[in-house]
């Protein structure tokens, strides 16, 4: 019996199976609960979630079976919405990135904009942003751009704020280093400035595309005709609550998926930067 | 001791009558005084060295030769010309990390040469030549963070050489480095300044440092509101090691000399920092 324990004990070697022990004793619980139909009719049947999904990327299904009575049909439909949501997310991502970049070092190379512009910066940034979403559906019209509008704004302070930081806290003896080395300011700009700048980009990247994506989600829930944020609100209109939650997993699946490209690029390009246990001893 | 007063524009470098007064940030009405009126000339190929109690303003001094930082009153001469905004014909070598840490050493030494309109190809070329120079022909590719301080230094001191400046300003360069190192890099800025005889103003606290390495050393008082104290011409044999010199009796007698100017001054910037810490 100890040693039992002892293998089963949380340890570093097991704790991937007690990871995936966890979510299944979860689903498990999920499904029993679901047994009751009014529970059901609320929470939802993982199994058919998982047939949803299915149903969603795969091209082919099956016939009747115990587990799915009325058979598994494989529609693949979802790249259409899938490619939208993730256009939207890359152009929201790259136009607020950009704007960002420059707002950010215009204000901070030039303090007296920055002192005109600090009341209606803060006051827009403090401002619950997804209240515009209306107002850009009105401008942009229901296709992609009024989500690409909405999730910029999301992303734009995010990397301004973080730009205005890294400029501000370029190290004075590295700018005068680059002073007396001849840079004019244009060279400055490009060879201090920027650089420090993009470490400082970088380090938010990950909440900038997080929330790139999350206003492209949001936006195509509050009126669209195509993405997953939309595929979520036609479920819902039909209280299909397990195509609800099977749009809820896509979308974390792929959130985890971009999260994991954007620290893959990160250590490509930030390899100048010393990270713990790194550091080569000469 | 005497300051050489013939006209001739052969000094490179000249802060005459220069003072720098810093105001407070919180309070307009409260000024800091940190260097008196000074005049400092520095000859063309000549190495001169400043030494003076912590605080007393060295850097003040440097960043004005530099054009980093105008004086309050008082003029900046470069070869005669009266100095206005960053001195381009000098190369500053600072106390503390100054390389870009996301430029490659390579890319830190071509830098300046890229600034001036070197095409990066040859920039690259004369950069790769200067890292050779001073040691570190195989580690161009690595970042900053992947050299010990002394490669940072070498990194640091063929960033500035490869621009041929003709005056070198040097704060403590070699102050953050142990006692080997520290030896070894003196001795390889001596062999490379005995090669192109530039004008040098070397900042130190050390004065052995000083003695060993200069053509003349100038005695700061302790501040606020600094004032050179004394000068004296190191009439020691070149070249020098700066390891063995210092066992040379003419070392000796110099070296009392002037901790005899020094020693009154350490102590009272000394007493200044601990009423300030009271």
């Amino acid at each position: 019996m100890t040693t039992m324990w002892r293998v089963l004990q949380p340890s570093d070697k097991n704790l991937r199976y007690w990871q995936v022990g966890l979510l299944l004793v979860f689903l498990g619980l999920w499904q029993l609960a679901s047994r009751d139909q009014q529970l059901a009719f609320f929470l939802g049947e993982p199994v058919k979630v998982a047939g949803r999904v299915w149903s969603w990327f795969m091209p082919f299904g099956f016939g009747p079976s115990l587990l799915f009575p009325d058979g598994l049909p494989g529609n693949a439909d979802i790249y259409l919405h899938l490619g939208t949501t993730l256009l939207e997310t890359v152009l929201a991502f790259g136009i607020g990135t950009v704007l960002g970049l420059a707002c950010g070092l215009w204000l901070a190379l030039a303090p007296m904009a920055s002192a005109i512009m600090d009341p209606y910066i803060k006051a827009a940034n403090s401002m619950p942003r997804v209240i515009l979403a209306p107002i850009f559906a009105m401008w942009f019209g229901l296709g992609i751009w009024s989500k690409v509008a909405l999730a910029v704004t999301l992303v734009f302070f995010i990397v301004f704020f973080n730009v205005y930081q890294g400029v501000k806290e370029v190290s004075p003896v590295v700018l005068a280093n680059a002073r007396m080395l001849g840079a004019n300011q244009r060279q400055l700009l490009r060879t201090v400035y920027l650089p420090s700048a993009t470490s400082w980009v970088f380090s938010s990247l990950h909440t900038s595309v997080g929330l790139a994506f999350v206003g492209a989600v949001v936006g195509e829930y509050l009126g669209s005709a195509r993405g997953v944020g939309y595929l979520i609100l036609q479920a819902e209109g039909t209280f299909d609550v397990n195509t609800v939650f099977a749009g809820i997993v896509v979308l974390t699946a792929f959130a985890l998926v971009l999260d994991g490209i954007v620290g893959r690029i990160e250590r490509k390009l930030m390899k100048w930067q010393p990270r713990t246990g790194e550091t080569e001893k000469l | 001791m005497s300051v050489s007063l013939d006209p001739a524009s052969d000094y490179a470098l000249e802060l005459l009558d220069v003072t720098c007064t810093f105001r407070s940030r919180d309070d307009a009405g409260q000024a800091y005084t940190a260097v008196g009126e000074t005049t400092l000339r520095i000859r063309a190929g000549e190495f001169v060295s400043v030494v003076g109690p912590t605080g007393c303003g060295k850097s003040t001094l440097l960043n004005i030769g530099a054009g980093l930082l105008p004086p309050t009153s008082g003029t900046v001469k470069v070869f005669g010309k009266p100095l206005n905004g960053i001195n381009s014909r000098a190369g500053y070598m600072f106390q503390t990390e100054a390389l870009m840490p996301w430029r490659s050493a390579i890319d830190n030494v071509m830098v300046g040469l890229q600034y001036r309109g070197v095409s990066d190809a040859e920039a690259r070329a004369q950069a790769q030549a200067w890292l050779e120079r001073v040691g570190l022909s195989g580690f161009g590719d690595r970042y900053p963070h992947q050299l010990s301080g002394g490669m940072r230094k070498r990194t640091a001191l063929a960033q500035v050489l490869a621009l041929d400046p003709d005056i070198i300003l040097m704060d403590e360069p070699f102050s953050a480095l142990d006692i080997q190192t520290r030896q070894l890099m003196e001795n390889e800025v001596l062999d490379l300044w005995a090669a192109k005889k530039k004008a040098v103003l070397f900042i130190t606290h050390d004065l052995d440092e000083a003695i060993a390495m200069s053509d003349r050393v100038v005695v700061l008082s302790a501040g606020p509101a600094t004032v050179p104290m004394g000068e004296f011409v190191i009439d020691l044999p070149r070249p020098r090691n700066v390891a063995e010199v210092r066992t040379q009796p003419r070392f000796i007698e110099l070296h009392t000399q002037i901790w005899d100017v020094l020693r009154d001054e350490v102590l009272k910037g000394y007493a200044q920092q601990l009423r300030k810490a009271a």
